[in-house]
């Protein structure tokens, strides 16, 4: 066979991806392109960068620091208490035969964000759930008045938004922990190394852009929660997301084109996430072959 | 292992599945406490026999089966013949179908709305019928990622060019192709695919709220501004079905490696 009839046949073999083609052009591409070119168009449709300058004005700046607080807490709580377990089961701390069922579970609860969710939360520790009510009847402990919190709240929605962010870092995080090799802390120790010495010189140093990515992607992950966060707190904590959905119901900024600008800025940080974790992924391979 | 840090271990864990296991805890006995001083299922007893809950809940059912078969027409054929023909463009269409998890849905729901409007050169949000569609191509956009990994993943363990040829000899045509030899083999992967959709799209609040549709999700939102038990009776179901599905993945992927074990 020459290459000749492959030459023919060439524009012919993309027709096959022409469905897909079609379908992710309308309904990703398309709808995606026409926010972030909206972001930059005033309301006759010319070219401006006044919706974006537009941003630093109102609740807009507020709302971004707010979301992006909670989310870099509940991406840092997630990573460090999601690292804790996964190196519990890991490093056989505990019975091994728990990491099976922990895996399954991370991989539900990974995945489960949204309505039931707030409520579930609410039933613990709203004003009459089982927690808060719990420590009034026993301790005499008010949960908002003693200890300040609320789950209407900023620590409320973190402590929420954990219930997804920490099977995340278990499932992505375990295969890393595998990847450390048993004679590496052997060699460390031969050599007259710590346990904390192994981990502050060899293994976190390794681990270190496993960890980061993993940061961002959590991150990421809780900065587009929507369901949850409207589900919880109704519009009481003024988050982006939170935000856009009420602009989108119903243009509560009074610019449309403010709404595609506040849009555009949600893509950039999840998308500087996104990358920042995939780049970092590549680079933590090295490492796990 | 020492035993400070088998202590340290332990102590991580059980903080940890203490966090997971109250919400649920106060969730199950919150919704049980609808009749003063006794447990009761009065609250799932009210909310089955509501006609909106039904209404909602079918609606989500049926949408979760659009969403699905959808995804399966457009992510088998795309991944087939990526495999098949193109296998140098693997990267860019897996690349694509993870762009729905680095796009927030509220941004991509956004976009339809301003794209697909009455005024619009597809006006799909002018109708029904044409709502209904765009919610289900919005579902199977944010499904597309899991769909198309499940997928490819199946078709890597099967010989994808040996089987087209095979069935090409024997006079099949590219649909008896996909249909008769691929789809049964990578059933498996399909089905987990499916559950996984099925899961997102039954309790999925962003896109049915603001297309404005009749669906479980939004409806699980409003009543609970409204009614004090009933809500969480319903996030218990909820709960329940979404692990009703994963349980279904796990018990697929198992039955995979058996019949796969078998088959060597």
């Amino acid at each position: 066979m020459s290459s000749a009839p492959i030459h023919r046949r060439l524009p012919l073999t993309w027709l096959g991806l022409l469905p897909f083609i079609i379908f992710v052009t309308l309904f990703l591409i398309l709808p995606t392109i026409h926010i972030v070119i909206g972001a930059f168009q005033d309301r006759s449709g010319a070219f401006t960068l006044q919706n974006l300058r537009d941003l630093n004005t109102g609740t807009i700046p507020s709302s971004y620091w707010i979301s992006i607080k909670i989310s870099v807490a509940s991406a840092a709580l997630g990573c460090l208490i999601g690292f804790g377990m996964a190196a519990a089961v890991t490093f056989g701390a505990v019975p091994r035969w728990i990491k099976a069922p922990l895996m399954t579970f991370s991989g539900v609860a990974s995945n489960f964000a949204g309505v039931p969710l707030a409520f579930a939360f609410l039933a613990t520790f709203g004003p009459v759930g089982l927690i808060t009510v719990f420590l009034r009847n026993n301790f005499g402990i008010v949960l908002q008045r003693d200890l300040g919190f609320s789950i209407l709240s900023f620590w409320g929605l973190t402590v929420t938004y954990l219930f997804f962010q920490i099977p995340l870092m278990i499932l992505i995080i375990t295969p890393a922990l595998e990847g450390l090799r048993k004679e590496w802390r052997e060699a460390a120790e031969v050599l007259g190394a710590t346990s904390a010495q192994y981990w502050h010189m060899v293994a976190l140093p390794i681990l270190f852009p496993s960890l980061l990515g993993t940061f961002a992607l959590l991150f990421a992950n809780a900065f587009g929660a929507v369901a949850t966060a409207i589900a919880l707190t109704g519009s009481a904590l003024n988050i982006v997301p939170i935000q856009l959905f009420a602009q989108i119901r119903g243009d509560v900024l009074g610019n449309p084109n403010l709404g595609y600008a506040m849009a555009f800025g949600m893509i950039v940080i999840t998308a500087i996430a996104n990358v920042l974790y995939i780049w970092l992924r590549i680079r933590a391979e090295r490492w796990l072959k | 292992m020492s035993l400070y840090a088998r202590i340290t271990g332990w102590i991580v864990l059980l903080f940890g599945l203490s966090y997971f296991a109250l919400p649920l805890l106060g969730l199950t006995e919150f919704s049980l406490k609808a009749r003063r001083g006794v447990y009761s299922l009065d609250a799932y007893a009210k909310i089955i026999h509501d006609p909106e809950f039904q209404a909602t809940f079918s609606y989500s059912v049926a949408m979760a089966l659009v969403t699905i078969i959808m995804g399966v027409l457009i992510v088998v054929p795309t991944a087939f013949w990526v495999r098949l023909k193109m296998p140098w463009a693997r990267p860019y269409v897996e690349f694509i179908t993870l762009l729905p998890l680095v796009i927030p849905a509220i941004v991509i729901v956004f976009g339809y709305i301003r794209l697909y409007n009455t005024s619009s050169w597809l006006p799909l949000t002018g109708s029904v019928m044409g709502t209904n569609l765009l919610l289900a191509f919005g579902y199977t956009t944010l499904a597309l990622p899991y769909m198309y990994r499940a997928v490819d993943t199946g078709l890597r363990t099967i010989d994808v060019g040996t089987l087209t040829e095979a069935a090409q000899s024997l006079g099949a045509g590219w649909a008896t192709i996909l249909g008769r030899v691929i789809l049964p083999n990578v059933l498996v992967a399909v089905m987990s695919g499916a559950f996984l959709t099925f899961a997102i799209v039954i309790g999925e609040f962003t896109l049915a709220a603001l297309l404005d549709r009749p669906a479980f999700g939004p409806y699980l939102q409003r009543i609970g501004a409204n009614k004090p038990y009933e809500p969480f009776a319903l996030s218990v179901i909820a709960f329940a079905i979404t692990w009703a599905c994963m349980g279904l993945i796990q018990l697929t992927n198992r039955l995979s490696k058996h019949t796969k074990a078998a088959a060597r």
